[in-house]
């Protein structure tokens, strides 16, 4: 291959990162979506701005505060290793933990979009029909809601493939562990003579955001069709 | 028996609706657009909560808030069939069927091949529903409601999106539908036309009320029907049946109370129900048998009452031998005539002008 060791390394750990990162926010993302859209709740509001968050913080404030949870002795990350032996602090799983909890917004917004295009006419004859809350939701809502979950995340793993603040402060910068693409062009420009490097990486995380992109149109167009859109 | 009692405040609107229907039976829900209709159907099927209500179905009470009773729609047995169809678009028409056949609460007395033989969907299995036209779509969602093995069917103005033409594709399986199996409905319309053909009692809505009931006949009658439909589509809807074909005319003769009329209907079996609605508008009052007249219907009755009509004319009401018919005449004519009460009388009407339907 045309790539050097260091940039493959880079990249095969962003993929991973990402697609973690993906995995573990999706499930979260879609009961998020569907309590903010169809559910009303004391407290609703709140829980939007909170979910929110990450796109008007500074991501090193996130990182900061995944550091006091999930750290070694933070209350969460500290239950983690005792009980299941969960290391999230330097690891590629902190990392993505870092990146999914940034993206979540992305990712939940695009599936309100498509929630709330779904007719909820057809959740009230499915219940006709006999469907229970779950039986509705697994056969009518999320079907129907998939262009939005296809679209958040793909949009959410793209954004995870950029993520740098976060992940810096949260696992730091380790070669083969937590060095992602990006963290990976941040140390080629603090190299003496790295410009080259650099240059090649940034190029890299070009091709992959755009084909990216045009993943997630062919993907979008595919399930409309499929929807009989 | 199905008994509903509803009452919902909703902003300035306010239901207080009441009704029974003997099953199985098909009432139709009458009224004007935004009367309440659709809000009403809601209620039964459990969609929408009441304030205060009960709806019981024989012995099950799907909901009573006095004794906090209030099942929810997927176990009220209740099949509803939308105006807008509201087929699952990302299933084929089968799988919307196997959908309600697979959640359906008791052993299937319907079947999908019934429900395919009933409602002609055999060639339509394997659609996607986009590729549907609007009476296809109408006639899968009603075989979709029939696979829940409903104990009651809602069909909420199941016609109203649909042109004149594709009404008429759509309402003969209807009608099949109320022949071959007893399962009650309340049918939802605003068009008097569809009830007249379908429903065998009448519920009439105003403004969130229900404001008159009773069966068809009777209520073919009620003053406040006049109000809905306009002073044109009033007149009698009276049971006939058939005698037999008129040889010389070929027309078929029909009985009607005690009198009879010819009509044009196409093969119908001797002693064959049908509904015919006779038009105030085309009946014509006179004292002395009728002579010389191109009028093939002529039935001898009985003034039961005049009625004051809107503007110069008037509502006669004639006893024909148990069945009750309404013919509109002019004042100055109900003066000249002498038209009155237990005044013997004959009604005449031009066969052109009657549109029997089977019942």
């Amino acid at each position: 291959m045309w790539l050097s060791a260091n940039e493959s390394e880079a990249l095969a750990l962003s993929l991973s990162v990402a697609s973690r990162s993906v995995l573990f926010s999706l499930p979260f993302a879609v009961l998020s979506a569907w309590v903010l859209t169809r559910r009303q709740f004391v407290g609703r509001t709140v829980v939007d701005a909170f979910v929110h968050l990450p796109l008007v913080l500074p991501p090193v404030v996130i990182g900061y505060l995944l550091l006091l949870l999930f750290g070694a002795r933070g209350p969460i990350g500290g239950w983690l290793e005792r009980a299941f032996g969960i290391e999230l602090i330097f690891t590629r799983n902190g990392a993505a933990l870092a990146t999914a909890v940034m993206s979540f917004p992305l990712m939940v917004r695009a599936m309100r979009i498509s929630l709330e295009n779904v007719d909820r006419g057809l959740e009230d004859a499915a219940r006709t029909l006999g469907a229970g809350v779950l039986d509705r939701f697994a056969t009518i809502t999320l079907p129907l809601m998939l262009p939005g979950v296809l679209a958040g995340a793909i949009t959410a793993f793209c954004a995870a493939l950029g993520e740098f603040g976060a992940v810096i402060t949260f696992v730091s910068n380790i070669p083969g562990e937590t060095r992602t693409l990006p963290l990976a062009l941040y140390s080629a420009l603090q190299t003496p003579g790295g410009d080259g490097a650099a240059a090649r990486l940034a190029v890299i995380s070009c091709l992959l955001g755009l084909s990216g992109l045009l993943l997630s149109e062919w993907f979008a167009r595919r399930v409309r069709r499929m929807l009989g859109h | 028996m199905l008994q509903v009692v509803a009452q919902k405040r909703r902003g300035a609107f306010e239901l207080n609706a009441q009704f029974e229907l003997p099953t199985p039976g098909v009432v139709g829900l009458f009224g004007r657009s935004g009367c309440g209709k659709s809000t009403l159907v809601n209620v039964i099927a459990g969609l929408l909560e009441a304030d205060r209500g009960r709806v019981a179905l024989d012995e099950a009470v799907l909901l009573d808030t006095a004794r906090r009773i209030d099942l929810p729609p997927e176990r009220r047995r209740i099949g509803y069939v939308f105006q807008d169809a509201r087929l699952f678009p990302h299933l084929s028409v089968a799988a919307n069927l196997h959908y309600a056949q697979r959640r359906a609460k008791v052993p299937p007395f319907v079947g999908i091949d019934l429900v395919a033989d009933l409602l002609d969907l055999g060639v339509l299995m394997h659609r996607r529903t986009h590729q549907l036209s609007g009476g296809e779509r109408q006639r899968v969602a009603i075989g979709r409601a029939l696979l829940t093995q409903p104990s009651l069917l809602l069909l909420d103005e199941p016609l109203a999106s649909l042109d004149a033409s594709r009404r008429e594709e759509v309402l003969p399986y209807l009608e099949t539908l109320r022949d071959q199996l007893a399962i009650p409905m309340v049918y939802v319309s605003h068009d008097f036309d569809e009830v007249l053909r379908l429903a065998t009692h009448l519920v009439l809505m105003e403004a969130g009320k229900t404001i008159a009931q009773g069966n068809l006949n009777d209520m073919s009658l009620n003053p406040h029907l006049r109000a809905i439909v306009g002073a044109d589509a009033v007149g009698a809807v009276v049971d006939a049946t058939v005698l037999g074909p008129d040889p010389d005319s070929g027309l078929l003769r029909v009985r009607v109370g005690s009198g009879e009329l010819k009509v044009h209907a196409a093969n119908a079996i001797v002693g064959a129900k049908l509904r015919v609605q006779l038009l105030a508008r085309d009946l014509i009052v006179a004292t002395q048998p009728p002579q010389h007249l191109s009028v093939r219907n002529s039935l001898s009755g009985v003034i039961t009452a005049i009625m004051d009509d809107a503007g110069d004319s008037d509502l006669v009401g004639v006893d024909i031998g148990g069945t009750v018919i309404m013919a509109r005449v002019t004042k100055a004519a109900t003066r000249e005539l002498g038209l009155a009460p237990q005044l013997p009388v004959w009604a005449l009407v031009k066969t052109v002008s009657l549109r029997p339907h089977p019942i």
